[in-house]
């Protein structure tokens, strides 16, 4: 079925930035009509690659060869133009256009020498209509829309461009199952129509499904490639990280604490048409899960919760003790002690630009100050046990912070927040994009300030994390909570047949069901 | 068939602004002595057509997300140039039209180079090109005087079919002719993405830079469309220093009015015109209302600091305090 030329050929490829050496002389050869799964850890050299591959960065060395002749790229429009198209992490969407006008963006139609809007609109149908995404209105802007549905759009856009490769890097990461279901299916059809297809995920199951070819990648070189199927999973996270893979979850605690009060506790929270009747309770040492398809309310719970929404009906007890938290800062106040860890870690969690020791101070600096003035030596032993604590690796303390990977990253949101001793942490998706490595330390993180007595509500939208960390996981389903799973009840069949509400027959009259 | 709410959303800025003119107009013709008659008619659009000129070159460079401080500057420079240049014979008045049009192109695609390749914040190149701007008019016409074609000056201020407002048929024209090819057209389309997220417009093979260059420049070229009208109004050719800022502001003022965001990739040349025209109406309705001028300036600020709330009152209704931020 493979021909014998492959499509795209790179060799030899290196690059830096500065002293880090993200790729070493790296290999990869992409065949049509077949799927290649490219894994490994973050800062691994995948990220960097893809970048070489469609024009957004040019290689120290190495060349890379398109049916046999060979190629470099000035700039994303050019690979385009050459056929690679790829589906960034981060959105190419902009957000106060419309959606027709973002799919047609980089080669409008056009008539007179003008954008031809009809012919924009019928193409943008069409394109949304191929990704399975005919929901979306191709008039409506991208910034009123949800991040599943913008993803939707950005596969659109990519396939409006008629590529023959094409490059999808986290590109499920927001998408609800469903919506995962259908690319699946454009996915398979693209490959026997003959597209090459590069994919890049964190998730093996996807990868199962899909991947005809997988290569590793590790440190900066490919490690290992292979027949999808022919290495179990246990072998291939053992290429990506390199060392034996044990368990990646710590051991969850016998049985789940109870007796006081809950630490957290909710009463039938409502909030616009987002929330509704949402009764929950967190006890002090508990994990409790958030589950369910992705933007079924949940992260309006924890907004909910940290204070950020306005016109909240109902009733949030802290300790037993009603309390109204009118904003962030009064919910990381002493006698609530709340951290939210933040799901998008560029915009709500980090100012990129500043550097590592600052990011981790500002949500502790009134614990550090007296009388309006930092005590530098106090900041600074707080500092070093936290990046000891979570292993942060960074080249110093004073360097920005958007210079770290995106793992070290998140470990610098979380031990922000760790400063402040908090005794309720809310995660939104705290693993989202980043690398096996770091994900498993961060589950032993929450385990650990659990057993030290913190309550955690955690949401993931990864089945694999709810099962292995949550002592308890509540199902979401249209703002609501469908369903309560308690310890060995967690399994991937109960999260998704309540995620997608299949035990619907007892589903009440009235609850909001706009449909 | 709910396409007309998507036009509606996109087109609520200017709708509200063209509102916002219609309201304040009827209030100031009906207690104008002489009603809603052509003539009244005629000397607002002339007032009105001044800054709605200028007022278009600043929404060109505001939906790039910059911010073109320097129009002011080509305006009054235009003007000095046009009181030498557009006299004479016809042939030699058109040639004048054209070397002012021309000037105008000059400044604003110098902005934009500025901007865009020397990698200059707009606000800082602007104030710099603006000053020189301003130096050459000074030298030009270091006292006010000179002249122009008197009859085509007459034409373009006098009415068609002594009814409409010639200036008023000449900005339709303009709009026709440079603001809806330009939105319409890739470069356009590229502008709007810039402004948006330039990031994601990059990465989309947008055409980030000829996009931007062409809205500095033919910024310049409105911009210089209004000298050339504020020729034709005077007669003469001034370097009035403190007229050009404040046509700088109140292009900024009409902007805001007009629904054009100043965060960059939103909003409408045409929204910003009736931002102008209904800026202007404040100072007319003092007038009719027998206010002292000296109030006018108070006036103006307190209707734009009205008008800029209308816009936060938005924030009153949001309910995710996160959106504020956006």
């Amino acid at each position: 079925m493979n021909s014998a030329v492959p499509l795209l050929r790179m060799e030899g490829i290196s690059k830096r930035y500065g002293g880090v050496r993200a790729l070493e002389k790296a290999e990869l050869s992409v065949e049509a009509g077949s799927i290649h799964a490219i894994l490994g850890e973050n800062g691994a050299g995948k990220s960097t690659l893809i970048k070489i591959m469609s024009g957004v960065v040019a290689p120290d060395e190495g060349r890379m060869t398109l049916d046999g002749r060979e190629v470099s790229f000035a700039s994303p429009g050019a690979a385009n133009k050459a056929g690679i198209v790829c589906i960034f992490q981060e959105l190419s969407l902009i957000p106060e256009l419309s959606v027709a006008d973002n799919i047609v963006i980089s080669d409008p139609p056009k008539r007179f020498g003008m954008i031809d809007r009809r012919a924009q609109r019928r193409i943008a149908e069409d394109a949304l209509a191929r990704a399975g995404a005919d929901d979306i209105h191709p008039l409506a802007l991208v910034k009123d829309l949800p991040l599943s549905r913008r993803q939707m759009v950005e596969i659109a856009k990519a396939l409006a461009r008629k590529p023959r490769i094409l490059i999808l890097d986290e590109a499920t990461s927001a998408l609800t199952a469903t919506d995962v279901s259908k690319i699946f299916g454009v996915l398979k059809r693209l490959r026997s129509e003959g597209l090459a297809l590069l994919y890049i995920s964190h998730r093996m199951n996807e990868i199962a499904e899909l991947a005809d070819q997988c290569t590793v990648f590790r440190n900066g070189r490919n490690v290992a490639s292979y027949e999808a199927g022919s290495k179990s999973d246990n072998e291939v996270v053992e290429l990506m990280i390199g060392r034996e893979y044990s368990h990646i979850f710590p051991p969850k605690p016998a049985a789940a604490p109870s007796g006081a009060a809950p630490r957290l506790e909710a009463r039938k929270l409502s909030w616009a048409d987002r929330l509704d009747n949402i009764s929950l309770t967190v006890r002090a040492g508990e994990v409790v899960g958030l589950g369910g398809l992705d933007g079924q309310g949940q992260r309006e719970l924890l907004l909910a919760f940290f204070g950020v929404l306005r016109g909240l009906s109902g009733e949030v007890l802290i300790d037993g003790k009603p309390v109204a938290i009118s904003s962030p800062a009064a919910a990381r106040k002493d006698g609530i002690g709340m951290a939210l860890i933040p799901e998008d870690r560029k915009t709500e969690g980090l100012m990129l630009p500043m550097t590592v020791r600052e990011n981790l101070s500002f949500a502790a600096l009134d614990r550090l100050a007296k009388g309006g003035i930092i005590d530098r030596a106090a900041e600074q032993r707080l500092i070093d046990d936290m990046v000891s604590l979570l292993a942060i690796k960074t080249a110093g303390l004073d360097i920005p912070v958007g210079a770290l990977s995106g793992g070290n990253q998140q470990k610098v949101v979380i031990a922000k927040w760790l400063m402040r001793q908090p005794r309720i942490i809310l995660l939104n998706d705290p693993t989202r994009g980043i690398d096996v490595g770091t994900k498993q330390e961060i589950y032993q993180l929450m385990r650990k300030l659990a057993d030290a007595g913190a309550a955690i509500l955690f949401y993931s939208t990864d089945y694999d994390e709810l099962i292995g960390c949550c002592d308890r996981v509540l199902v979401l389903y249209d703002g609501a909570v469908k369903r309560e799973l308690v310890g060995a009840e967690i399994t991937e069949r109960a999260l998704i047949s309540s995620a997608l509400n299949i035990h619907g027959e007892e589903s009440p009259v009235g609850l909001g069901a706009s449909a | 068939m709910k396409d007309w709410r998507y036009w509606l959303a996109e087109q609520r800025g200017t709708l509200l602004a063209l509102g916002i003119f219609i309201v304040m107009f009827v209030i100031y013709t009906s207690n104008h002595p002489a009603g809603f008659t052509a003539n009244v008619v005629q000397t607002a659009a002339n007032k009105g057509v001044l800054l709605a000129f200028v007022a278009m070159a600043q929404t060109l460079v505001v939906i790039t997300a910059g911010i073109d401080l320097s129009v002011g500057m080509i305006f009054l420079l235009t003007n000095c140039l046009a009181s030498w240049l557009v006299v004479g014979t016809p042939t030699q008045t058109a040639l004048g039209v054209v070397a002012v049009l021309a000037i105008g192109l000059l400044c604003g695609a110098i902005n934009g180079a500025i901007v865009i390749y020397g990698r200059l914040q707009p606000i800082v190149a602007t104030i710099a090109t603006g000053a020189v701007y301003y130096g050459i008019g000074l030298l030009l016409r270091p006292f006010p005087g000179g002249s122009v074609n008197e009859d085509l000056a007459d034409a373009l201020t006098g009415r068609v079919f002594s009814v409409v407002p010639a200036s008023l048929v000449v900005l339709l024209a303009i709009v026709l002719v440079i603001w809806v090819p330009f939105s319409r057209s890739v470069l356009g389309r590229a502008a709007y993405a810039a402004g948006s997220s330039e990031t994601a417009a990059y990465m989309s093979g947008v055409p980030i830079r000829r996009g931007k260059f062409a809205a500095y420049t033919l910024a310049g070229l409105l911009a210089s469309i209004g000298g050339l009208f504020l020729t034709f109004f005077t007669y003469t050719g001034e370097a009035a220093y403190a007229s050009g800022n404040s046509y700088t502001l109140f292009s900024i003022a009409a902007v805001v009015l007009g629904g054009v965001s100043l965060f960059g990739g939103k909003g409408s040349a045409i929204g910003a015109i009736f931002g102008a025209l209904a800026f202007r109406t404040i100072g007319d309705l003092l007038f009719v209302f027998d206010f002292d001028p000296l109030w006018q300036p108070l006036f103006q600020g307190v209707i734009l600091l009205v008008a800029v709330s209308l816009g936060a009152f938005a924030l009153f209704r949001v309910r995710n305090r996160l959106e504020w931020f956006l």
